[in-house]
């Protein structure tokens, strides 16, 4: 490998060396100072996601197996940076005596999934394709069982391997199906030879149904919401946006290289999915006391709003997902900050225990309000710049019913999420969470997706940059 | 600097200012000065434009036009200016949000909170009465709904919390359904080629595929009728306006309400005329229902604040209705109703305010001879009743005369006999609003401690003068006003015709 071939796969490249450095770092380390290692770990990840932002060239490797564009290191810097908070937000419940002796744990297990997101991201084979969602997602079982003492957490971590491998298998089942019509695993090449046919249609929904349990599209999402309610709270915040934006990405690449063939199939199947997704995640919503379960569900119609800007199929389809999902990241790790920090806090994590939390923790509280009306889509945060233009890319191709669907929706969306805020600012209560102060790494975490979600949206640069990136990979 | 953009930065450096103060007491102070400096702002802004418009310098109808490219790829621009028309709203605004601020100066909990929630509702009103771009004007009006949730779950009374939630689902549902109408008008605003575009300057010399307008000028007219209290989606507004605080309920009734009208005759009549001449029978039967409804509605109430709340659905149902009757006259009728009703029934709400913050009751039949305790809230009722009941030399007789003058101009029968029974209002108007007076403020006192009841302090004098002042103005002179309306009103007609 000469040199540019190094830069061509940095990401992939230094999140391996920081692999390695962790688990020499934690081999090295005594058992009284494990606790430093989280530091260490947070600072060195920071130092990967900056270099991640070194501009290098495009370009192929391994025979085309594995692909460089500008847009796959767009959407690994994205991912990186969530990570990020996702880490820095993990700070203080590692802390914990129960996780002491696991700490470098987390940081394997986590910087190996992101490892297999990127190189799902970059493939340009299926087979390098399966590894990488495989390298994904068995970690991510592990991660969701991580209090591995308490009932739910094991649970949750054995629900997300079973569900997940089943998911597996019915995508390879589909891929084998396009490998028989096509005779090739190549992207470029089963583009070039797939042809509408009913195998191919087949072979289509079967991938897409893998794929659907990956992105938690109803009716593949029963497992969603059990598995975000047992994994520890940091674990189900990255679950929910890491995981779900790189399955998203990974599903822009795939459908607009691989399948343009089938592109009236595939949106005719996106419509339904999409229009089941947004309204079944919405409904279950509405009804949910604890915070995760409710943040689950209302991450499940999220995705349906994903799908949005999928099925337009244009460019500024692919352009305003990507932007969406930077959004999502921002808003969600925003919600699930506040979700951890009082969980950690006092174990608390029902909606009704957050009645009159302004007046005891008001910062608290206005973090959760922005991070709710960004998910809602209400101005003037990111939010409404990211859902204003998802329903754009879908109206310019002329999908007017479903987006007249998807706004009664968010009308939906908005009436739970006004529920958190009103339980947080109008509700009264006896035995309100005592004030408390959440320390650095909490705020600065919470800091950094308050930015994202008031600055993403007013900086038109940022769409900019993403909407000019070239698609053609 | 574009003097309109200062409209928004203004309430954003109140809020700040609001934020920085130690002093919890000295919250309102900012707020006063920041609103005054607003005040005056619009009054410059009214004597900028009529001196422009004297001495011939303007050319065209908008006018301080400004546009800065915001989001390239998806041609949203920051499109600022405004006409005669949104130069009259302004103002409006600013003298009902500077009588609010007044209006609520005893407020007791959170008052940071509160007038910074006022303040972002204010700037919403501004930002959309400025804008000339679809997106932002759709963005500013979103910013003006969303802090009605918090100022009545928060602040307001009675069943506080259903009534902002539902006040806040129904207005950010007719908001959703505007969406889909703005992405339609935006992806048929090049029929013949070109770029797309946001601005309705650009939109409205196209004309938009009459098929495209069937489709979307009943979801851009129904979602700003929802705001506007279009029947049968006015059901939030009762509800909303009687659990709101003093200052909310003003605000909302004021102004908030107006963008509705405003609304649908600037984007969905103005850049769709087409289809708006084809369906606006469907639309003069609603409205009239709403203006008839909601007079009956008012008279079987009791509370105060009920009354008022469907009275406003009757006046702001004839503002939609004299912009159906799409000829010159009655739009002008509708402008100058929109601003009087702005006035009137923040008055309304203002005096309700202070009246119950004495008795402690809004029920009507609870009180008595207030004429004899508050001298000075009581004469100010009646003033405002008046008006409400469209005396002459007062503002709502030179609205509503306009109006319906204009309407009978149209010589078929469906629009005379919608106009007929629109007329009937006035009488019932006038119903509710002598019985109020004559049980409120007139008779024996009921109620023993009534006697001690202190009339109006100077702040509430203030705002209630402030308010009063402007009425009786338009209804005396309501030539400004008119001309100020008039010249602006014609690109609009002539894309009607």
């Amino acid at each position: 490998m000469s040199l540019e071939n190094f830069a061509i796969m940095r990401h992939e490249l230094l999140l391996t060396a920081g692999f390695l450095i962790i688990l020499i770092a934690e081999v090295f380390t005594a058992d009284e100072t494990k606790r430093k290692l989280r530091g260490f770990s947070i600072i060195l990840f920071s130092v990967i996601t900056a270099m991640g932002f070194i501009p290098s060239p495009e370009g192929s490797l391994f025979g085309n197996m594995y692909i460089a564009s500008r847009t796959t290191m767009v959407m690994k810097n994205i991912l990186n940076i969530g990570t990020l908070i996702v880490l820095i937000q993990s700070y203080n419940w590692l802390g914990k005596p129960e996780n002491e002796n696991k700490i470098s744990e987390y940081f394997l297990l986590l910087l190996s999934t992101l490892i297999g997101m990127n190189f799902m991201i970059s493939s340009g084979h299926f087979l390098m394709f399966y590894l990488g969602i495989e390298l994904a997602t068995i970690p991510l079982a592990a991660l969701a069982a991580y209090d591995r003492m308490r009932n739910t957490s094991a649970e949750a971590g054995i629900k997300l391997l079973l569900s997940s491998s089943l998911s597996s298998g019915i995508m390879l089942f589909g891929l084998s199906m396009i490998y028989g019509i096509t005779g090739s695993l190549y992207y470029s090449t089963v583009a070039a030879n797939l042809s509408l046919s009913g195998l191919a249609v087949l072979g289509f929904i079967f991938f897409f149904a893998g794929m659907a349990f990956k992105m938690s599209l109803v009716p593949f999402h029963l497992w969603t919401a059990d598995v975000y309610e047992g994994a520890p709270v940091n674990v189900t915040s990255y679950l929910s946006v890491i995981s779900k934006g790189a399955a998203s990405f990974i599903f822009i690449i795939l459908l607009f290289r691989v399948f343009p063939v089938i592109v009236d199939t595939w949106q005719n199947v996106l419509w339904i999915i999409a229009v089941l997704t947004m309204t079944v995640g919405n409904l279950f919503a509405l009804r949910q006391k604890n915070m995760k379960r409710f943040l689950a569900f209302s991450s499940i119609s999220q995705a349906g709003f994903f799908l949005l800007a999928l099925i337009s199929g244009s460019e500024l389809g692919m352009a305003t997902l990507i932007y969406y999902v930077l959004v999502y990241i921002f808003s969600n790790l925003g919600a699930f900050g506040v979700v951890a920090a009082i969980s950690n806090h006092c174990g608390k994590e029902s909606m009704d225990d957050y009645d009159g939390l302004y007046h005891t923790n008001p910062k608290l509280s206005l973090v959760m309000m922005l991070a709710m009306f960004s998910l809602a889509g209400i101005p003037p945060v990111a939010g409404f710049f990211g859902k204003f233009f998802l329903f754009t890319a879908a109206a310019g191709k002329g999908y007017y019913v479903l987006v007249t669907i998807a706004v009664l929706n968010t009308i939906i969306s908005l009436y739970y999420y006004l529920l958190v805020v009103k339980s947080m600012f109008i509700n009264k209560n006896e035995s309100p969470i005592q004030t408390f102060k959440s320390d650095g790494m909490t705020k600065l975490g919470l800091i950094v997706c308050v930015a994202g979600i008031v600055v993403v949206g007013f900086a038109s640069g940022l769409f900019e940059i993403i909407r000019n990136l070239s698609f053609g990979i | 600097m574009n003097i309109l953009s200062f409209l928004v930065i203004i309430p954003l450096l109140t809020m700040t200012g609001i934020l920085l103060v130690r002093d919890t007491k000295k919250v309102r102070i900012v707020a006063a000065i920041g609103m005054g400096c607003q005040l005056i702002l619009a009054g410059v802004l009214v004597w900028l434009y009529v001196s422009a418009k004297r001495s011939g310098e303007l050319q065209g109808t908008m006018m301080f036009m400004k546009s800065v490219e915001w989001f390239k790829s998806l041609h949203i621009t920051y499109a600022v200016g405004v006409d005669g028309i949104s130069v009259a709203m302004i103002a409006l605004t600013a003298v009902v949000v500077f009588a609010g601020v007044f209006a609520s100066w005893e407020m007791e909990s959170l008052k940071k909170e509160f007038f910074i929630f006022l303040l972002l509702l204010a700037t919403g009103v501004f930002g959309f009465f400025i804008s000339l771009d679809l997106f932002t004007m759709f963005l500013f009006y979103e910013v003006a709904v969303i802090p009605m949730y918090f100022l009545i779950g928060i602040w307001g009374s009675g069943p506080k919390e259903y009534s902002a939630m539902k006040l806040t689902l129904m207005l950010m549902g007719g908001s959703a359904i505007l969406l889909v109408g703005i992405l339609g008008i935006y992806f048929n605003s090049a029929p013949n080629g070109g770029n797309l575009s946001f601005n309705i300057m650009e939109i409205s010399k196209v004309t938009i595929p009459i098929s495209a307008q069937r489709f979307f000028f009943p979801m851009t007219f129904v979602g700003f009728g929802i705001l506007g209290a279009l029947f049968p989606f006015h059901t939030w507004s009762p509800d909303g306006h009687a659990s709101a605080p003093t200052a909310v309920s003003m605000l909302h009734a004021g102004v908030l309400m107006k963008l509705g009208g405003y609304g649908a005759f600037r984007v969905a009549m103005f850049l769709m005329p087409e289809a708006a001449a084809e369906m606006a029978w469907i639309f003069i039967i609603l409205t009239t229902i709403s203006v008839v409804y909601g007079a009956f509605g008012a008279v079987a109430q009791k509370d105060l604040k009920y009354i008022n709340a469907y009275s406003s659905v009757s006046h702001c149902g004839l503002v939609l209705f004299a912009v159906l009757m799409m000829n010159q006259t009655a739009m002008n009728g509708a402008v100058i109703q929109m601003i009087s009703h702005g006035l009137m029934t923040a008055l309304f709400f203002a005096l309700i305010g202070m009246i119950y913050g004495r008795t402690h009751t809004r029920m009507i039949n609870e009180m008595g001879g207030l004429m004899k305790v508050i001298p000075f809230l009581a004469v100010a009722y009646v003033i405002a009743g008046l008006a409400s009941l469209g005396l002459p030399g007062l503002s709502g007789f030179v609205a509503e005369m306009t109006i319906f003058f204009g309407a009978f101009q149209h010589p078929d029968l469906f629009h005379r006999a919608a106009t007929i029974i629109a007329v009937t209002s006035i009488v019932i108007t006038a119903v509710y609003i002598l019985r109020v007076v004559g049980i409120l403020l007139l008779g024996q006192i009921k109620n023993s401690h009534y006697d001690e009841l202190r009339d109006a302090k100077w702040y509430e004098k203030l705002s209630v003068l402030t308010l009063m002042v402007s009425i009786i103005y338009i209804g005396i002179l309501p030539g400004g006003l008119s001309t100020l309306i008039r010249e602006s009103l014609g690109p609009i007609i002539s894309k009607l015709f």
